[in-house]
């Protein structure tokens, strides 16, 4: 009897981690459906971005952190542990930039009236469909952020090795592939002119 | 007898060949395609051409993200089609749904005009 060849030559914590991927994957594409079902089914949908400034810096920020990752991954293969934990200590901390960015822009949004189930600007479905699928996204960066210390930390002392830096920067890279589709359909479609 | 199980506690880190400069010219693309978005953004254009060409844009940028940063690419073969038909699969299946929205809007059947409310 044949054991321990794992499927597709892929290491078992990497294959559980693209598994993950690919369900996650799949419920944020559910969400983003069911928001487009609703925007396309409803005429007067609120436009109520009068500037991309905030969502801007927040793509920016996140794309670094990707490479930032990138690096650090990249790092752990060449051995090279302090650099590998100074880029994944550097993405946590740009994630953390990420997460404040969005619920300042959150906080503007109350601010101006808009909550879960009310806005000022007509349809109440906007407020929930906006919090629902942006609040889903910054789950995934909170969480993202708290494996990233985690990791970076078990790595740095030893406990955790490169294959635990590779799974947990899939990841990443995941939630920004992600907030790739969340930036056009849910901000820049509703861009008042 | 039956073999104990190849465990190995400690798997090392997967090995790319792949230079920094090819990372940093992939990360200025998908900068480039993300500001190419916000400028779509800004266009004089019908909602639904700018949603097919944002659209566009994002599929791109996923890929590239997909095949590079997340290395899909220097996997094995089967692996990335099992990632990318399971996947496509997944997502084509839920687009069924989408008759039903132009319904919503056009009003016939089983909806008000323009509204949304479905009707009892």
């Amino acid at each position: 009897m044949v054991v321990g060849l794992p499927p597709f030559s892929v290491a078992a914590k990497k294959m559980a981690v693209w598994l993950f991927i690919i369900a996650d994957a799949a419920t944020f594409a559910a969400c983003l459906l069911a928001y487009g079902f609703l925007r396309n089914g409803n005429a007067e949908w609120p436009r109520p971005f009068h500037s991309i400034t905030n969502v801007a810096i927040m793509t920016f920020v996140l794309l670094t952190s990707s490479l930032t990752m990138l690096l650090g991954v990249r790092a752990a293969s060449a051995n090279d542990k302090p650099a590998a934990f100074r880029f994944t200590m550097i993405t946590a901390v740009l994630g953390i930039v990420f997460a404040l960015l969005h619920v300042r822009e959150w906080m503007g949004l109350i601010g101006e009236g808009m909550t879960l189930f009310h806005n000022p600007w007509g349809n109440p479905i906007f407020g929930a469909s906006f919090f629902t699928i942006t609040g889903l996204h910054l789950t995934h960066v909170a969480g993202g952020v708290v494996a990233l210390i985690a990791v970076g930390m078990k790595y740095n002392h030893g406990r955790y090795d490169g294959s635990d830096l590779e799974v947990v920067g899939l990841y990443w890279h995941f939630v920004d592939l992600v907030w790739m589709f969340v930036v056009p359909l849910v901000y820049l479609l509703n861009l008042g002119h | 007898m039956v073999d104990a199980p190849d465990v190995r506690p400690s798997e090392p880190a997967a090995t790319y060949k792949d230079s920094m400069g090819k990372y940093i010219v992939i990360y200025v693309c998908l900068l480039v395609i993300a500001a190419a978005q916000f400028l779509i953004a800004y266009s004089n254009i019908p909602t639904a051409a700018m949603f097919a060409r944002m659209l566009f844009l994002a599929i791109i940028e996923a890929g590239l993200a997909l095949m590079f940063f997340m290395h899909l690419w220097a996997e094995k073969r089967g692996f990335l089609l099992f990632v990318l038909i399971f996947t496509g699969f997944a997502l084509a299946t839920m687009q069924y749904g989408w008759t039903d929205s132009f319904r919503m809007e056009l009003g016939v059947p089983y909806t008000e005009p323009k509204t949304g409310v479905i009707q009892q």
